[in-house]
């Protein structure tokens, strides 16, 4: 063989050649997509948090009433100390908090059981029309997360609490106890109602994978079937169950809505419902204070169920696809747990809905008899003592901008957010094994863990100023696109993941070595292969935008209203059937929208949401 | 239009595996090289820096004259700079174009006129005799199918180097075969200098003109098949090449040129060495007889396994085991006694310490 050897380099060649590594380095596309994405993350989700933090350990105009010696941005713990210390933590944080708390504890649990119960008698049971309850369970996506909790102040609202009274109150001719109109209970249910689709996803999903060789072993050796349930299917599903957990405990923690339909009007305030209230009054301050709490519990509640679970234990697709259910006979039960499920469906679905139209009907408030109907509430002209002198719904040109207002910030929501996606997922699959890709990767997360309101919260606090190259935000449309791309970041990292993990690092190397530069590669390669997962993550981020209120409850504006807040805001003027009417258009418009964007290369909710 | 490929020093690790350390190797123009080794050897991590898919840490690489890749100078061209195609073991067809839109991706890119590039199409569809495929997607083909179009989609460029990731390793035996002879003409015919990833010694054995045989990131043994097979340049070399395994015995030289095995001698050709060596020899190297021969040592036939071309027997005497074979179908019946006589010009002997072929 002939001896090989490299000549020595000069010196100041070297240093040459360092920079030029150095260059490519940076210079790969991989790199630079990761770069430019820690720089989008760093502005969408480092700096609200740390303006967040900052604001609330300085003085705020306003303090300057409280603490006659403070200075306007001068650093101190008084925002601190007086929603931890003072009088004023009992009812602003305290309360709010164990009220919080208490809720989320009970829709998680209430969730859990419908949603478990739901999964195991769809994938593992005999039960007639398992298929239908499967694409039901996607409904609530579709559905406004309030629209059951608005529902029931349609039923269940009283004289008691000095309104109208609702649907029941009519029918019986007796007011429902305060506790069924009013308070935990009733947001308890209806949030239960709502969320029991992520356990009920995540644990068919679960059940599916699992290959039932791994029961019936255990059935061979002669345990019996709870203990089965007990010893191999329960630790199997746990994964998939904490992520239920984690899912529904820290929506409901951060949800809006429901709160504020079904507990201010009673004076049950959550942490949610305060910081809106903290921030309406001008207490800057103070609700960052409180989005920080809501922020840290939603946080341990994520690491105690990680902790809990533990990375060993997390076998989530053991035994892949090729399961082999082993069904159980329902005998007896079937018509009976058939006729349960009939009735949940018909109350978590048709029910509301029913109510909701039936309301917008209704000429004279709290009057539901049949020659009470009317379509004025829908195509009436104004007239001076109904609501409060304004033109039936479809003849109100608000109501239209803001329907508009709606569908474009979802459509340019969804087109970023899936974009985001898209590189996120090719940044972090092709980098990974590197501590940049890791890096993007974890930023990617951290919107996650911030509840909705809270996350709203910290937008306010950034962009109210001109920021680096970024002009002032505040009180644009262009905020409310920003703060809902932010918050779907997650979502789009893991499905942009997911599908990029699909196309092999071959065919993307097959192209290189053909001779095809990034774009074409892109274009031609990795795009028309993703792009199902595209269009799914467009959808799912469509359809959540739309109905999305937590999130943008405190950012919009007279001018960039959207259909969503406008019901809140005629709620809170008691335009009751006014606001019953906007919800009612909101829902077909998503539902329209999820018609039509499905029907693009294959996108799917499902696949939107990584199933 | 084959070019030379010059590895100088190479090495690359990832975190702190080291997969190439620090190899060089000439491949002269028109060579079939075949990277031969167990998995995780590195000579896929080798293939892979030589087209440009990885940046090694060190070393350089020269495509002909070209310096493609050097460390110390910061230089690397992009895989598409390098005029070479590869070939990948699952085939990266692109699933979602037809075989015509897969041969043509590349030559798109080069803004070849149509007609030109229709002719490349069949062409390229015809060396691999996959004739009137074109409007086939991936998927509506087998997996030969498949490897034919993935060959035709490299041949179609022209590159002047072929790179091959275990072409071959996803298909069943019986096509494995054919694909060989196949692979084996068209690199004859289109004479490009070929770089082959394979752990299977049969393939490397059969197709190659060199062959280097890799062991943890480091290279063992560069060579044509016949010194690789026959001169093998250690003990991993002799044991991973050969099918049945090579005898490896372990002895003393006490006396010069013979080798002490415990309870029989060896006679070995004149070894100027001394003390504990091991003695490579190849199954079909040994001669068996069913009477005492002259300097033929006593064995008992433990296993008798015919295979119809030949018969795989194994002997056996006290703790030792050696594995011969004949050609044919053997009528040894187990438990017979045989004499085995060993041909001192076909043994090679090993140091026991270091392992290397002792030459001398």
């Amino acid at each position: 063989m002939t001896n090989l050897s490299i000549p020595e380099i000069p010196f100041s060649l070297r240093f040459v050649a360092s920079s030029r590594r150095i260059f490519r380095w940076l210079t790969s596309t991989k790199v630079i997509l990761s770069l430019i994405m820690l720089v989008i993350l760093f502005y969408m989700v480092i700096v609200p948090l740390y303006r967040m933090l900052e604001t609330t350990f300085t003085y705020q105009d306003k303090d300057l009433f409280r603490v006659p010696t403070a200075e306007v941005g001068e650093f101190t713990l008084f925002h601190y100390i007086r929603m931890l210390t003072s009088e004023y933590s009992k009812p602003y944080l305290r309360d709010p908090l164990v009220h919080s708390m208490e809720i989320s504890v009970g829709a998680t649990g209430l969730a859990f059981a419908i949603g478990g119960l739901l999964a195991w008698l769809c994938i593992r049971t005999d039960m007639p029309g398992r298929k239908l309850i499967n694409q039901l369970a996607l409904l609530p996506y579709i559905m406004p997360g309030w629209t059951i909790a608005q529902a029931w102040t349609v039923l269940f609202k009283s004289r008691i609490t000095g309104g109208l009274p609702g649907v029941f109150e009519f029918l019986v001719g007796q007011s429902p106890p305060p506790w069924l109109s009013y308070g935990p209970v009733p947001i308890m249910i209806s949030s239960a109602l709502h969320y029991y689709t992520f356990f009920f996803l995540f644990i068919s999903a679960a059940l599916m994978s699992i290959d039932s060789n791994l029961e019936e072993a255990g059935d061979l050796m002669g345990a019996n079937r709870s203990r089965i349930l007990r010893k191999i299917t329960f630790p199997l599903i746990l994964p998939a169950l904490l992520s239920g957990f984690i899912m529904t405990f820290s929506k409901v923690m951060g949800t809006y809505g429901g709160p504020a339909l079904l507990g201010v009007p009673v004076k049950y305030y959550t942490i949610s419902t305060m910081i809106r209230s903290a921030i309406n009054i001008g207490d800057k301050a103070d609700g960052f204070v409180l989005a920080i709490t809501l922020i840290l519990f939603a946080m341990v509640n994520i690491y105690i169920n990680q902790r809990l679970v533990g990375t060993r234990k997390s076998y989530e697709t053991i035994g892949g696809r090729g399961f082999v259910a082993q069904q159980t006979k329902l005998r007896n039960a079937k018509g009976l747990l058939t006729t349960l499920v009939v009735i949940f469906q018909v109350l978590v679905i048709v029910l509301p809905i029913g109510l909701l139209l039936y309301d917008t009907f209704v000429l004279v408030p709290g009057n539901y008899s049949l020659d009470n109907l009317t379509l004025h509430n829908w195509i009436g002209e104004s007239v001076k003592n109904i609501n409060n002198g304004s033109p039936g719904i479809l003849r109100n040109p608000k109501i239209y901008a803001y329907a508009w207002n709606s569908i474009r910030l979802s459509i340019w929501t969804a087109l970023f957010t899936a974009l985001l996606g898209v590189i996120l997922g090719y940044a972090i699959v092709k980098g990974r094994g590197t501590r940049l890709a890791k890096l993007v990767e974890q930023l990617a997360f951290i919107p996650y863990v911030i509840p909705g309101i809270a996350f709203g919260a910290v937008y306010i606090a950034m962009f109210a100023r001109q920021m680096g190259p970024i002009p002032p935000l505040y009180g644009t449309f262009a905020l409310l696109v920003v703060v809902s791309v932010a918050k779907h970041i997650p979502y789009s990292s893991r499905s942009g993941v997911s599908a990029q993990l699909q196309v092999g690092r071959e065919l993307e190397e097959a192209a290189e070595v053909a001779g095809a530069n990034f774009w074409q590669r892109f274009r031609h390669i990795i795009f028309p292969l993703t792009s199902s997962g595209f269009v799914s993550g467009f959808l799912l981020t469509f359809i959540t935008t739309m109905r999305e209120l937590s999130l943008i409850i405190l950012l919009v504006t007279p001018s960039t209203m959207v259909l969503a807040t406008q019901t809140m805001r005629y709620k809170e003027n008691g335009d009751d059937q006014m606001a019953n009417a906007v919800i009612i258009i909101l829902i077909v418009l998503v539902t329209i929208g999820n018609f039509i964007i499905g029907k693009f290369r294959g996108g799917s909710l499902k696949k939107g949401l990584g199933m | 239009m084959s070019k030379t490929i010059t590895i100088i020093n190479l090495s690359k690790h990832f975190g702190k595996v080291i997969a190439v350390n620090n190899v060089s190797l000439k491949i002269d123009a028109g060579t079939f090289l075949t990277l031969l080794g167990p998995s995780g050897c590195g000579k896929t991590t080798m293939l892979r820096c030589v087209a440009g898919l990885e940046d090694p840490d060190g070393g350089e690489i020269y495509i002909g004259d070209k310096l493609v890749f050097s460390y110390d100078r910061g230089i690397s061209l992009s895989p598409a700079k390098r005029d070479l195609g590869l070939v990948f073991q699952n085939y990266a067809l692109w699933p979602h174009m037809k075989v015509d839109k897969n041969i043509t991706f590349a030559l798109e890119i080069q803004k070849m006129d149509k007609a030109e590039m229709n002719k490349r199409v069949k062409e390229s569809l015809a060396e691999v005799k996959m004739e009137g495929y074109e409007d086939r997607y991936p998927r509506e083909m087998s997996g030969g199918q498949q490897q034919r179009i993935a060959l035709a989609r490299m041949l179609a460029y022209r590159p002047s180097v072929f790179l091959l990731d275990e072409p071959l390793s996803n298909l069943d035996a019986r096509l494995r075969m054919d694909m060989r002879s196949e692979l084996k003409r068209l690199h004859y015919v289109a004479g490009a200098t070929s770089i082959y990833v394979t752990h299977d010694q049969v393939e490397a054995l059969t197709m190659s003109t060199n062959i280097a045989v890799m062991k943890e990131g480091v290279l063992q043994q560069m060579d044509t098949p016949d010194r690789v097979y026959h001169y093998p340049a250690n003990l991993f070399v002799a044991d991973f090449i050969g099918n049945p395994k090579v005898n490896l015995l372990e002895g003393k030289v006490e006396r010069k040129g013979l080798v002490n095995m415990g309870t029989f001698e060896v006679a070995v050709d004149t070894y100027n060495t001394t003390g504990k060596v091991v003695v490579a020899v190849r199954p079909e190297d040994i001669t068996i007889s069913t009477s005492p021969e002259k300097g033929a040592v006593e064995f008992t036939a433990y296993s008798v396994l015919p295979a119809g071309a030949d018969t795989t027997i194994i002997a056996q005497r006290e703790d030792i085991s050696i594995t011969v074979r004949v050609s044919g179908i053997s009528h040894l019946k187990m438990d017979d006694k045989i004499w085995l006589k060993f041909d001192a010009a076909t043994l090679n002997l090993y140091d026991k310490v270091s392992g290397k072929l002792i030459t001398a």
